[in-house]
């Protein structure tokens, strides 16, 4: 069972002091699937995230990611992290480098690549999100949008088996939103690799999700099909939820109309 | 009268300057000394091992909470008891150095913790090791954020330095005291003394100015207007 699951989480738990904001989520994800997680602002999404590789300590439960367990303190962390790429909301280049060193520096230190190949890599990776012309900038000389593709630029060319997205497109003017999400649907389409995106973006989850998880309060709350979950929820707080949304996505399009 | 003073001052200013020499060895030996001490103590200050934690913090502690003269006495006068003799230089350089470590080490503490947990994150999730995203990501943010209290540490050290005169190390003050000891000139020595201090930290002020300006981060809004 295992080796049919890029991501399989058994009654997760996790814990900040004494607030408990994931309490037992159970939940898989197979390989090549893209799944996205929708829920309130602190549901636990982000969490969930960071707690697959453990950039937050889980407190019970157990996580495998293609076929090891993240959990088992025997396990080298970082080298199942190593397979996994994540983006930030925050975007988090590091802003004392180029864009290309970026991109470079993780493929010389982790994938132990020469100078040459780490380069040609970046050059590609950036052509993929349309940034080539921004590769000596440094990051906060670009433009939010621009960051956030420089930023999945770099963790695609790690080349992950598993790639989470943390909010990515929420940290932006709304302006910018759009042209990140088209660097996303594009790599969705394209690429193998399995998605795991915590966004509030509705079309964009309709466009590329198999699967939608609803988050509320630390519990799954209800999943699906993305088309069943976007349009016929059955659960009462998914449906408020949605409609939450759904009404202030209106409001926006009558103020562009 | 006060041309005579000038004449004087001029007059004995290669004598005092031998003494800015050895300052400036003890003090800038004594810094790197203390920059070892405070990348190793203030990396244990945010260290999760409590062993090597708890050390870091006894000597940052106690080193901040004793004065530099009482250290300096320690360090010359009461080793010889334990059988450790010193010559008076490398005595001073010692004592220098163990107590601005301490304060380095704090410095260090600090900027590594401005940095926001995020960019360590970041790191880890592509697969750095800790070593790796300390190294490569962590520190060279956190040592532009520290220079200007770094080159402040060392501008204190430097005026500091004057108090291993009283172990007899010929340094700036010491030499001062010798000229005053035959001249008895105190005001005109002391204020050559004092304005060759005034020229070494007044330089190492423009220093770190022109360090942060060449080590900003492109695109970092600094707040000059405010």
């Amino acid at each position: 069972m295992l080796r049919n699951h890029m991501v399989l989480v058994e009654d997760l738990h996790v814990r900040y002091g004494n607030l408990e904001v994931l309490k037992g989520i159970t939940f898989s994800v197979n390989y090549g699937e893209k799944v996205v997680i929708l829920g309130p602002s602190g549901s636990g999404k982000s969490t969930l995230l960071k707690s697959l590789i453990l950039l937050v300590k889980p407190w019970k439960g157990k996580i495998f990611i293609d076929g090891e367990e993240v959990t088992d303190p025997k396990t080298n962390i970082v080298k199942i992290r190593q397979k996994v790429g994540m983006v930030f909301q925050n975007y988090n280049l590091f802003p004392h480098l180029t864009v290309l060193r970026n991109i470079t520096l993780p493929l010389e230190k982790v994938k132990k690549m020469s100078k040459e190949e780490a380069e040609k890599k970046a050059w590609e990776v950036l052509k993929l999100v349309g940034l080539e012309d921004k590769a000596h900038s440094y990051p906060l000389q670009l433009s939010g949008g621009q960051q956030q593709r420089a930023a999945i630029a770099r963790a695609m060319a790690m080349e992950p088996k598993l790639l989470l997205l943390d909010e990515p497109t929420s940290a932006l003017d709304p302006e910018l939103v759009e042209e990140v999400l088209e660097v996303l649907r594009t790599i969705a389409i394209k690429k193998q690799l399995t998605m795991i995106i915590v966004t509030h973006e509705l079309d964009f989850a309709e466009d590329v999700a198999d699967r939608v998880v609803f988050i509320d309060h630390g519990v799954i709350v209800e999943e699906g099909r993305a088309s069943e979950i976007l349009h016929a929820p059955k659960n009462p707080r998914t449906r408020q939820f949605l409609r939450r949304l759904l009404r202030r996505r209106e409001l926006v399009s009558t103020v562009t109309a | 009268m006060i041309i005579d003073s000038l004449k004087f001052i001029l007059s004995i200013v290669p004598f005092i300057a031998q003494g800015l020499t050895v300052t400036l060895q003890i003090s800038l030996t004594g810094f790197a000394l203390g920059m070892v001490l405070g990348v190793f103590f203030g990396l244990g200050r945010i260290s999760s091992n409590i062993v090597y934690h708890t050390i870091a913090s006894i000597y940052v502690e106690v080193i901040r909470g004793t004065p530099l003269f009482v250290q300096i006495l320690i360090i010359y006068f009461g080793l010889p008891s334990l059988g450790i003799n010193l010559d008076p230089i490398t005595a001073g350089i010692l004592a220098l150095g163990i107590n601005s470590g301490a304060y380095q080490a704090e410095i260090l503490r600090a900027g590594i913790q401005s940095i926001p947990v995020e960019q360590l994150n970041s790191a880890l999730s592509l697969g750095m090791t800790k070593t790796q995203a300390m190294i490569y990501v962590i520190l060279p943010q956190a040592i532009r954020v520290v220079i200007p209290a770094l080159v402040n540490e060392l501008v204190i050290l430097v005026k500091d330095s004057a108090l291993v005169s009283v172990i007899g190390v010929a340094e700036l003050t010491r030499r001062g005291e010798y000229i005053v000891a035959w001249s008895w000139r105190p005001f005109e020595v002391y204020s050559a003394v004092a304005a060759l201090y005034f020229i070494v930290c007044y330089t190492l002020s423009k220093v770190s100015k022109y360090l942060e300006e060449k080590l900003s981060i492109p695109g970092y809004m600094t707040r000059k207007g405010m």
